[in-house]
């Protein structure tokens, strides 16, 4: 299987955090965007909106702030995942995480992280706008260069080459 | 549940807040938001009590399905008795508070009394305090939110306020919610500013459990898929609502210049192609996919590097075709102060609209407006009116009360000249050569308004087919329909069965793009049976749910009853009937509409609705839907 990655892209987003309803409904089986493993940030002054989650880390702060090693990654989906058979509710990994991707559910003393859906993930299958997208990544460096040079491109051709 | 939230009686005379759980028996028989809020409208008001007096109650509230997995669930509802009509107050909008409202713990605010002095709400998982708002007054829309974030330390609070034409108390003031989300009609927003209640911030982290989660999530899917499938939402997604001005004026369906003319020549500058100019991306309410409205830079003129959202279809007509301008500025302008300053952009149009036709007829002079040249097309003019009615200054002073009121003020010979329904102005649609149309904003709740009935697809001429499926259903019509727009027939059963939906909506929270408005296509009540079942566990037919709908507007005709309206007041402005349309299509062009057939159409409606020819409800329609006990009136 090709592997894949998440990206975001500002520019798309509207804001609508149905990403966060998603994560938290198919996660919690509940609708409480303060479960949801996804965010978006916004600035309503400036009408900018960056939904956060977890990057999966190569060297991930998470797992190296683990006194236990229950964090591991999942070479499948190359992803940062938790064993919650080994974790013991320190919630450093919350602390370390430099993009608050790491959560705290008081109600069942657990850390929650963004687990890709197993490869489906929900906040993507539902952002009609592709603002959260799951590409693969020999793909996604090319498309992006094209997205890119779009502006050099209009330019070229305005100026009739 | 989704059915654990509470309701909350917060008297700001005694600073008394009591919390109750809603009962399962008003589910079944209001399901919630606006059908239940209508019921504690007539409960907790006394006849004749003074829209902007303390005995008035202000109810906000989501919707049954708000927060769940409904798409556009987003809807946020006010309601009281109107300061603008002195009937049925309501309005509701999108945006984000009302689902916070709800993983706050909370569905419905019943708000009386008046606050000593401003204050505040603010409601946290399950609490609710009321805080001084002395720094708040006098503050705008967009800054008001942005203090009490701060004041509060929590970025994500959400927060629903009023600006200065609230608290100046603008017969017309809106309540809002984010940058442009606008709870518009029958001046809300001056409800709250009599009671000295400046914001309701809301921040909730409570689970919203949902029956059986992910059918939900799946079913939801299905209706995104279904809702985003259909063209119109697609040129929504990719346009906003502004598409619907290039079509309807070219057609000749716009109101111009007050209402002399249906179509306004020359306009390309303000249609929504334009936007793209403006436009830094598209803006969604809370879960919703057809994100119809633009984030914005106004790049022109004193506020230019003013960030706002819109402009909408209605805010086109206002500073558009209503007054005769044709500059997008002017439009983007406008629609950021309406915006900010907290004033209902349909009735800042038409009031503006009206007073320069009067000045043109020279019923008002340079000396009314203080040298202001109020003429067609003077754009200064019209956005310095949007300020003075805000402040209550000069003319500005006599608008800011409204339609009726203002007349009342200018003389009798200014009354011809008011496009009014029972004292609120319509937007800015001409239905003239649609009879449907014209019935619709005749006979709505809150007076002259799209969005209480209005059969829109009517306008497409589809197959008969398609009105068949759509308008025989749920309770098996046999009545006639017709699909050309020109006719009278059969519209009267569209009119109905549109109210109905949008009663069904606005009682679930969820947005009328989001069900058969502007597509035939998009889901209606037997959608609406699942979407309740899958996340909340009640189980409803679709009559039950058309039941509901019927019971709730019913309630809402049984207040402005009470309240004193007639049958005369189901009843169009002359000019409907006397001045034959000048411009447009053929279809558009040399039409007015028929006294007559209208006539005989009101008839219809009301022998539809099963009430008499008053306009009273029927004994048996009234102990059918379980609320004989509400007429006559005993409060």
């Amino acid at each position: 299987m090709p592997k894949k990655m998440m990206i975001v892209d500002p520019e798309r987003c509207t804001g609508c955090r149905l990403c966060e309803q998603v994560c938290s409904v198919k996660h919690n089986g509940v609708s409480n965007p303060s479960l949801a493993r996804i965010h978006v940030v916004k600035w309503d002054n400036e009408g900018f909106y960056l939904p956060m989650r977890c990057q999966h880390c190569r060297d991930a702060p998470c797992m190296r702030s683990c006194p236990v090693n229950a964090l591991y990654r999942d070479e499948e989906l190359d992803s940062v995942r938790i064993n919650h058979d080994i974790c013991i509710g320190c919630k450093m990994c919350v602390s370390a995480c430099p993009f608050g991707a790491m959560g705290w559910n008081p109600k069942q003393g657990r850390v929650f992280k963004c687990d890709l859906c197993h490869g489906d993930p929900q906040c993507v299958r539902f952002c009609d706008m592709k603002a959260v997208d799951y590409v693969e990544t020999s793909k996604m460096q090319a498309s992006r260069m094209r997205e890119a040079a779009e502006n050099y491109a209009e330019l070229m051709r305005k100026h009739g080459r | 549940m989704a059915l654990n939230r509470k309701i909350a009686y917060i008297d700001l005379d005694k600073d008394e807040i009591k919390v109750e759980p809603i009962p399962r028996e008003w589910r079944r028989k209001f399901l919630g938001g606006r059908g239940l809020d209508a019921y504690l409208l007539y409960k907790h008001t006394p006849r004749g009590c003074d829209p902007l007096g303390p005995d008035n109650v202000a109810i906000i509230s989501a919707g049954l399905l708000v927060g769940t997995l409904a798409s556009a669930s987003a809807r946020t509802h006010v309601m009281a008795k109107s300061p603008l009509t002195n009937l049925t107050g309501s309005a509701n909008m999108g945006g984000f508070f009302a689902p916070e409202m709800r993983w706050a713990g909370f569905d419905h605010l019943v708000i009386r009394g008046r606050a000593k002095r401003p204050v505040y709400l603010y409601v946290h998982d399950g609490e609710i305090e009321i805080r001084d708002a002395a720094k708040l007054w006098g503050v705008g829309i967009y800054d008001t939110q942005d203090i009490i974030r701060k004041e509060l330390g929590d970025e994500e609070t959400q927060i629903l306020c009023i600006g200065p034409a609230g608290e100046n108390l603008v017969r017309f003031a809106n309540v809002m919610t984010g940058r442009k989300n606008a709870a518009g009609r029958t001046g809300m927003g001056a409800v709250l500013g009599s009671k000295n209640l400046k914001a309701v911030a809301c921040r909730g982290t409570m689970d919203i459990e949902l029956k059986y989660p992910l059918e939900a999530l799946e079913y939801n899917k299905e209706v995104i898929d279904q809702v985003i499938s259909t063209k119109v939402s697609q040129i929504m997604q990719r346009w906003g609502t502004g598409f619907i001005y290039s079509v309807t004026n070219t057609t000749g369906l716009v109101r111009t210049r007050n209402f002399q003319y249906n179509q306004l020549p020359h306009s390309e500058d303000i249609e929504c192609e334009n936007l793209d100019k403006y436009s830094i991306g598209l803006d969604g309410c809370f879960g919703c996919q057809v994100h119809c409205r633009h984030r914005y830079v106004i790049k022109e003129g004193p506020y230019a590097g003013t960030y706002a959202q819109g402009p909408e279809y209605t805010s086109q007509g206002a500073f558009g075709a209503e007054v005769g301008c044709r500059s997008m500025n002017t439009v983007l302008v406008g629609n950021h102060l309406v915006n900010d300053y907290g004033l209902d952009t349909l009735e800042v149009g038409s009031m503006i609209g009206w007073a320069m036709e009067l000045y043109e007829k020279g019923i008002l002079t340079d000396k009314d407006t203080n040298g202001l040249k109020l003429e067609w097309g003077n754009d200064e003019a019209v956005l310095e009116m949007v300020r003075q009615m805000t402040f209550r200054e000069g003319l500005g002073d006599i608008l800011a009360e409204g339609p009726l009121r203002a007349a009342a003020k200018i003389g009798p010979e200014s009354l011809p000249y008011l496009i009014h329904v029972k004292g609120m102005s319509n937007l800015h649609s001409d239905e003239r050569p649609t009879p449907s149309l014209a019935l619709n904003i005749a006979v709505a709740s809150r007076g002259a308004d799209h969005l209480r009935g209005r059969p829109a697809i009517d306008l497409y001429n589809l197959p008969m087919k398609v009105y068949e499926k759509v308008y025989r259903s749920p309770d098996g019509y046999e009545g006639p329909l017709t699909n050309s727009y020109s006719e009278y027939e059969g519209k009267p059963r569209m009119v109905l069965w549109q109210e109905m939906v949008y009663m069904a909506v606005d009682c679930l929270g969820v947005c009328k793009y989001h069900t058969v408005f502007l597509s035939p296509n998009h889901p209606a009540f037997k959608e609406f049976t699942q979407l309740i079942r899958l996340n909340t566990g009640l189980e409803f037919s679709e009559m039950d749910l058309w039941n509901i709908a019927n019971r709730c507007y019913t309630i809402e005709r049984l207040f402005n009853l009470r309240e004193g309206m007639v049958r005369q007041d189901d009843w169009l402005p002359d000019r409907y009937f006397d001045e034959p349309t000048k411009l447009g299509l053929p279809v558009a062009r040399g039409k007015s509409i028929d006294r007559e057939k209208f006539k005989a159409m009101l008839d219809e409606y009301y022998r539809l609705h099963e009430w008499d020819e008053e306009g009273i409800p029927t004994r048996e329609l009234l102990e059918r839907l379980e609320i004989s006990d509400l007429w006559p009136a005993q409060n």
